[in-house]
């Protein structure tokens, strides 16, 4: 705050977003400045990009202002946040692949000669000079298809400039980059820094907030933490300030003797993907895989699951390998995966809750090749009344039944099937308090009844609550493995960023 | 020719898989024509006749009525959607040309054009509307208006013909007449894919339509009127169909109420085997209208080596899946190394 111009080009005061019951964004500030790098930093689900969508006009805010060079703006849509001169660089740019790197940078704006038609050799010669300013090499003419993701953002950058973007956004650029692309966006910031850009640099990796952002805003559970000089802070400082917050009692693991190793992973490799990723899960226990979004997580849960092939490794239930690629034998050795995503992947909307509930368990409903309407009903009642779920009526569509109620439907068809192990992810996300209690509640017995469950989760204080181990993954790799008594969000945070001094 | 040669020179150096696949795309237009000397050569060996001017007029008109729908139904898959009822388009204004003629035989040949025109945007007009109002996908409302047309068509006509003779000799003369041997259907069709090629890569309108077909909802985010553009384009298709209806007329003479049934299919079949992506985005008219020459010379060479007719909607059959096969592959060739460049880190 002391070497700052005055004037910010941007600047966001207490924001305020909902979805729902969900407080997205509850206090989102931000103020950027021309010739400025501003680090914007927090775990997963603090508002980052919440705060991100609604500075691209994809989101509206509920309440708080937006000021663009002194007057205050309000963006309806995607185009009138364009127009105002920001521009937004996605982790992963939408391209048009048939079209060439040219017109993509010039769509719906390209330089015009006589009669509207296209100026073809001008908007090379442009893109051309646009990539020369940035030292990179990359042919105008070449289709998009095929980029990769670097090249992609190279070119949604230019795009940018070419429609004299001031305010540049960049949403988890390196998150799929190589080093040496790393260090070439590196370059085209500091070239943007010194064209007086404003850029907001959003990132989980906090060595890349510390070399090229001047200023940094920290967030928490959707609200401002601080903003501060880079000089002012340390690593130790920003990840307190992003974890820094109580723990509440809503997470009663109860303490289970673990029994023997039911699931072990041993050096599972998927080519690009992860590398190297072996631990084991003991029945009675509770396994969490802890890591950034994008670390590679569910991934790992989906290989084992056989939904995608694994490259190299092995992946054993019971002293037994199973087949890559194949959930039909992983469901046969008992392995049940609640996905992330239920809308899409945990049920079938449109069909009835009782058909949703006993749809894994057919085999056991069915009589003589048929399914009986009475026996699929009762089987799905039976487990409702278990798992406490909340309905109209069992044949209404499960689309009627709220999101923790959904979860719930999703848990009760796995553990129709009594799995030996359980592998949920992110099984509390977007639901309200209340049920998180209860799933928390089922996991718990679960356990102790002798599953083996595998948690992903990004909730740090649901980690730490329930795992009895937790493994942080960091770029497809497993970063550490923690025992319970070992573990602080401090310590997690620091291997789940990638950074591997120790710290008291 | 010369801007292909020019784009070939820029690709050329970076000579990785997906570059590869790039040349090979560029290179599809080239393929068909190299296709076409085959299939003329073998032909000829067999019967130098196959060769002789008459035998090349009939060749060039009779491709040339696919062609021209080709112009409008590329327009329309370019924006990842598909138009199905030209050929009863196509059938609807042919008859009411000839009830035109019939009823007022002194009508001057730019009212006729201007009425085939106008019938077949309206039809454009009701697709599009459905379409990008009623959000219905474009083939299920293609698919309707294709029998709608069609019955309406046949209501209208019922059992009656318009023959040549009710056909003013000027308007006939356009479907058999030829200037230094290139009969007039010929150079309509040239000229018309000719200034259709170029208006595709020139205008931005024309790129938006590549846009669209390439990644609608980036077109959305990007701020292309996705709407009016699709609407645009099934007018456009609609007001080709309704021009190649007068066409036909004039080549064949007489028509009845099934003119033009299926015609759909060989267009679309034509424009696929000329390198238009069929799920949008990619594609020239060039390509399109080089597929329906390539389709109809097959057709008639298979006559003249006297192979059964059947057998030549086989081989189109043929080609149209070994086209998206190609595509295909391509798609799938160029996966796998993105898969591994995005966590090279690793």
């Amino acid at each position: 705050m002391t070497t700052t111009p005055p004037e910010p080009v941007l600047s966001l005061e207490h924001a305020q977003k909902s979805f729902g019951a969900v407080h997205a964004l509850e206090d989102g500030d931000i103020e950027l400045f021309g010739g400025e790098v501003h680090g914007l930093v927090g775990e997963n689900g603090a508002g980052k990009s919440t705060l991100v969508k609604i500075l691209a006009g994809v989101h509206r805010f509920d309440a708080g202002r937006l000021v663009l060079d002194g007057e205050e703006a309000i963006f309806d849509n995607a185009k009138q946040s364009q127009a105002a001169g920001i521009a937004i660089i996605f982790q992963e740019p939408t391209l048009f692949p048939d079209l060439s790197v040219a017109e993509n940078i010039f769509v719906g704006t390209q330089p015009l000669k006589r009669f509207r038609r296209i100026d073809g050799r001008r908007m090379r010669r442009e893109a051309e000079g646009v990539f020369e300013q940035f030292g990179v090499r990359l042919d105008p003419d070449r289709l998009a298809r095929g980029l990769s993701i670097a090249d992609q953002q190279l070119v949604e950058i230019a795009k940018a400039l070419t429609t004299n973007a001031r305010v540049i956004v960049m949403d988890e650029p390196t998150a799929a980059l190589a080093t040496t692309e790393v260090e070439r966006l590196f370059g085209i910031v500091e070239t943007l820094r010194g064209r007086g850009n404003a850029v907001l640099f959003v990132s989980h990796r906090l060595d890349e907030i510390f070399a090229i952002c001047q200023r940094v805003t920290v967030m928490r559970d959707g609200r401002h933490v601080l903003t501060k000089p880079v000089q002012e802070l340390t690593l130790q400082s920003v990840i307190h300030a992003m974890v820094g917050r109580d723990m509440d009692a809503l997470f009663p693991k109860v303490p289970a003797e673990p029994g023997r190793v039911v699931l072990k992973v041993d050096r599972l490799t998927r080519e690009g993907v992860f590398t190297d990723i072996s631990f084991d899960v003991r029945s009675g226990e509770i396994v969490a895989l802890a890591g950034l979004v994008g670390a590679g997580r569910t991934e790992v849960a989906r290989a084992i699951f056989g939904i995608d092939r694994w490259d190299a490794g092995s992946v054993q239930i019971d002293g037994k390998s199973l087949p890559p690629g194949s959930p039909t034998a992983a469901m046969a050795a008992g392995i049940g995966l609640v996905p992330e995503d239920r809308r899409q992947q945990g049920l079938v909307m449109d069909l009835s809750i009782e058909r949703n509930i006993a749809l894994a368990s057919l085999d056991r409903v069915r009589r003589a090749g048929l399914i009986p309407r009475g026996a699929e009903r009762r089987f799905a009642k039976d487990w409702a009344l278990r798992l406490r779920l909340r309905y109209g009526k069992l044949t209404d569509p499960a689309w009627t039944l709220s999101g923790g109620n959904q979860q719930k439907a999703v848990l009760a068809k796995w553990l129709a099937r009594q799995p030996t192990v359980l592998i949920v992810d992110e099984p509390t996300r977007g639901i309200d308090v209340a049920t998180k209690a209860e799933v928390h509640r089922l996991l718990s017995e679960l356990a102790a009844q002798g599953v083996a469950v595998l948690m992903i989760s990004s909730e740090l204080p649901e980690v730490l609550g329930m795992a009895d181990r937790i493994v942080v993954l960091f770029e497809g790799q497993v970063m550490r493995e923690f025992a319970r008594a070992e573990a602080s969000e401090n310590a997690i945070m620091h291997a789940a960023t990638g950074v591997v001094e120790e710290i008291a | 020719m010369t801007a292909l040669a020019e784009d070939e020179k820029v690709v050329a150096p970076p000579a990785s898989s997906h570059a590869l696949a790039e040349l090979l795309l560029r290179f599809r237009e080239l393929g068909i024509v190299l296709a076409l000397v085959l299939v003329v050569g073998a032909t000829t060996i067999d019967n130098h006749l196959f060769l002789s001017v008459t035998s090349i007029q009939q060749l060039l008109s009779g491709a040339s009525i696919i062609a021209l729908l080709a112009i409008g139904e590329t327009i329309v898959i370019v924006t990842r959607n598909v138009d199905l009822s030209i050929g009863s388009v196509l059938g609807i204004t042919a008859y009411a040309v000839g009830v035109l003629y019939r009823d007022h035989p002194h009508t001057p040949l730019v009212v006729v054009f201007l009425v085939a025109l106008g019938i077949g945007a309206a039809c454009g007009i009701v697709n599009g509307v459905v379409v990008t109002v009623g959000r219905v996908p474009s083939l299920v409302v293609t698919l309707g208006t294709l029998y709608i047309i069609r019955g309406i068509d046949g209501a209208w006509a019922g059992g009656n013909q318009v023959n040549a003779s009710m056909l003013p000799n000027s308007f006939n003369k356009i479907g058999y007449g030829t200037i230094a041997g290139i009969p007039y259907l010929g150079i309509i069709a040239i000229v018309a894919v000719g200034i259709a090629t170029y208006t595709m890569r020139t205008f931005r309108t024309a790129r938006d339509f590549y846009a669209i077909g390439s990644d609608p909802d980036a077109a959305r985010l990007a701020g292309i009127p996705v709407g009016s553009r699709v609407f645009l384009a099934f007018v456009l298709s609609g007001g080709i169909a309704g021009l190649a209806g007068a066409v036909w007329l004039s080549y064949f003479g007489s028509v009845d109420a099934i003119a033009g049934v299926g015609y759909e299919f060989q267009v679309i079949t034509a424009v696929v085997v000329g390198g238009v992506a069929i799920f949008g985005g990619s594609g020239t008219v060039l390509g399109a209208a080089l597929g329906a020459l390539l389709l109809n010379t097959i057709n008639s060479a298979l006559v003249v080596v006297n192979v059964s007719s059947f057998w030549s909607q086989a081989l189109a059959g043929g080609l149209l899946v070994s086209a998206i096969a190609f595509d295909r592959l391509i798609a799938v060739r160029v996966a796998p190394a993105l898969r591994t460049r995005r966590r090279a880190r690793v």
